[in-house]
């Protein structure tokens, strides 16, 4: 599947930025306001900014962008759908709880119901997301049980990644922030490696013989394009990574991954460390996204040439 | 609305015979033709007459070549592909706008130029690669399996066809209600053993594909199924006019060459 910058931007940014958010909101919710008006504030704008900035930049790869608002009608059975409406939905609340948490408005009742509130839509916009491919039968490697949960960790262990950035320079530095960080990493790579078996291991169960319905007579094999240059459908669907890069790639994520556990670990006897963690965790996280399209393969490759889906 | 709607009785859709397909692209060519000013027109070329073009096209023809059992040739199958229409496309329900739909009264799936985003998801969704993109109008292009034609009482009757069916000059493409078992088209699937692309991945394509018919006579194509010379007068003659246009003396020249190959 053709990697388009928008999108990986785009599920990166906000992932990170609805993880932490998320993170914020059971903050709240467990320990009520924020430790100083000035962290609470950083902190949401962070969230927010990060969430807009996803938000807008997925509305760049449309053909229509100023169409955009229809996207929040088909609910019912179009999970894109369901992210936008869910994604507008988070707003209200988690303005709401960021003038409260953060002090601005002084109503400390509310801190932790409106806490929850934008904790779970934040995490329910990002299963969404996941929603989105793991869905599509037509894609074998995003088919899987494995995709969603790998969108929520990397949205998690980024935003707390994040959150242990802002809190080096705004906040009293927990010791607890590193080792929930830490943990949300180790359980992404975790998922991320599950992933990467599962599409190693899992047979291709679809051949051009399937494809063509042809395989009934004999072994098929292709012959003529139906046109002498590149279409949209090899375009979108037939880009494929060199496996050699891939697996070069992979370690990229990991080792990114790894290393932003290090710098976490150092930030306890340097807060600052931990703004080194949230950037290669972003980092690996944007490399992750790429390869996630680009590692896929698309059913209908098998129109044009490949040997099996 | 993306939500499918109650199973048509009616189910319109194309039968395509892989045997008698030449491959001539005269479908693709007046799809392309009939579509680029129809519902869903243009289809923008783009680069048309530079060193790399590329377009929307509804109808793409491939050549497969299938290596049969115990054939010592393969053979070459022509294999058109389009939208299928199918009873539960995915395409239509992932889409965020509603600008996909299927019609509820003969089950075309079709895209509303006016409110698809471009979102491109809807082709993710399709195994079949029917859907191209178009970059410069920034909307979704598929068959409409020519529903400004099928009908248009502006067209006499036997025209309310749509334009590829029309174009075949073999009759490879038949169009009808695969919902009627008793139509032309439901009774040559039965006939021909039609088949789904696909079936395992549950989108149900009404569109049909027949295969190829089994050879006639498979060693019409080898040299030893040629006519060997039987000593007759025409022989002798062709034999006689051989060693005299070769103008020599060759005891060679007796035998007759059925390599196909020109002496050089």
């Amino acid at each position: 599947m053709h990697p388009a910058y928008s999108v990986i931007l785009f599920t990166t940014a906000s992932g990170a930025g609805y993880g932490l958010l998320a993170l914020l909101g059971l903050v709240g919710f467990n320990h009520g306001q924020a430790s100083s008006m000035v962290f609470g504030i950083v902190a949401m704008v962070i969230a927010l900014g990060l969430i807009t900035i996803g938000l807008l930049s997925s509305t760049f790869h449309l053909g229509h962008p100023e169409r955009a608002w229809r996207a929040l009608s088909q609910w019912r059975t179009s999970w894109l759908s369901r992210e936008g409406v869910v994604a507008v939905l988070t707003y209200p609340p988690a303005l709401a709880f960021g003038l409260v948490w953060s002090g601005l408005i002084e109503a400390p009742q509310w801190i932790a119901p409106l806490g929850i509130i934008t904790a779970a839509l934040a995490i329910f916009t990002v299963v969404c997301t996941g929603k989105i491919y793991s869905t599509l039968t037509t894609i074998r490697a995003w088919n899987t049980s494995v995709t969603v949960p790998v969108y929520v960790f990397f949205g998690l262990a980024t935003g707390a990644c994040l959150l242990a950035a802002i809190t080096s320079i705004f906040g009293n530095f927990p010791a607890f922030l590193v080792s929930m960080s830490a943990m949300l990493l180790v359980i992404t790579i975790g998922l991320k490696m599950t992933y990467w078996k599962h599409i190693d291991t899992e047979p291709r169960s679809y051949t051009m013989g399937d494809a063509t319905g042809l395989g009934r007579i004999g072994e098929v094999s292709q012959w003529e394009l139906p046109h002498s240059s590149l279409n949209y459908v090899q375009k979108e669907m037939g880009y494929v990574v060199a496996r050699r890069h891939a697996t070069r790639l992979r370690g990229l994520v990991v080792f990114a991954l790894l290393f932003a556990i290090g710098f976490l670990l150092l930030s306890l006897v340097v807060p600052y460390a931990a703004i080194l963690a949230a950037a290669v965790a972003l980092f690996a996280a944007a490399v992750e996204r790429w390869l996630f399209f680009a590692e896929a393969q698309h059913v209908s490759t098998l129109f044009y040439g490949a040997k099996s889906a | 609305m993306t939500s499918l709607p109650q199973p048509s009785a009616k189910k319109l859709g194309l039968v395509i015979d892989l045997d008698t397909c030449v491959g001539c692209q005269a479908c693709a060519t007046s799809c392309k033709e009939w579509n680029t000013q129809g519902f869903s027109g243009p289809l923008t070329d783009e680069n048309p007459y530079g060193s790399d073009p590329s377009g929307v096209w509804l109808n793409r023809v491939h050549g497969y070549e299938v290596k049969e059992q115990g054939q010592a040739d393969s053979r070459i199958v022509h294999f058109p592909r389009s939208c299928l229409h199918c009873e539960t496309p995915a395409c239509v329900t992932v889409c965020p706008t509603g600008a996909s739909y299927k019609r509820a009264e003969d089950g075309i799936v079709l895209v509303n130029p006016e409110t698809c985003i471009g979102c491109k998801l809807c082709s993710w969704a399709c195994p079949y690669g029917a859907r191209e993109y178009d970059q410069s109008h920034g909307v979704m292009k598929k068959c409409t399996l020519c529903v400004d034609r099928i009908y248009n009482e502006n067209l006499v009757e036997e025209d309310r066809q749509p334009a590829c069916v029309k174009a075949c000059p073999t009759g490879a493409r038949h169009f009808g209600d695969l919902g009627d078992a008793d139509s032309k088209v439901s009774k040559l699937v039965a006939e021909r053993g039609g088949y789904d692309l696909l079936p395992e991945m549950g989108y149900k394509p009404v569109n049909k594909y027949l295969p190829p018919r089994a050879r006639r006579d498979a060693t019409t194509v080898k040299p030893e199924a040629l006519p060997k010379p039987d000593g007759s007068a025409f022989d002798r003659l062709f034999v006689w006019a051989d060693k005299v246009l070769s103008g020599k003396k060759s005891s060679a020249a007796s035998v007759v060459d059925n390599s196909g190959k020109l002496e050089g």
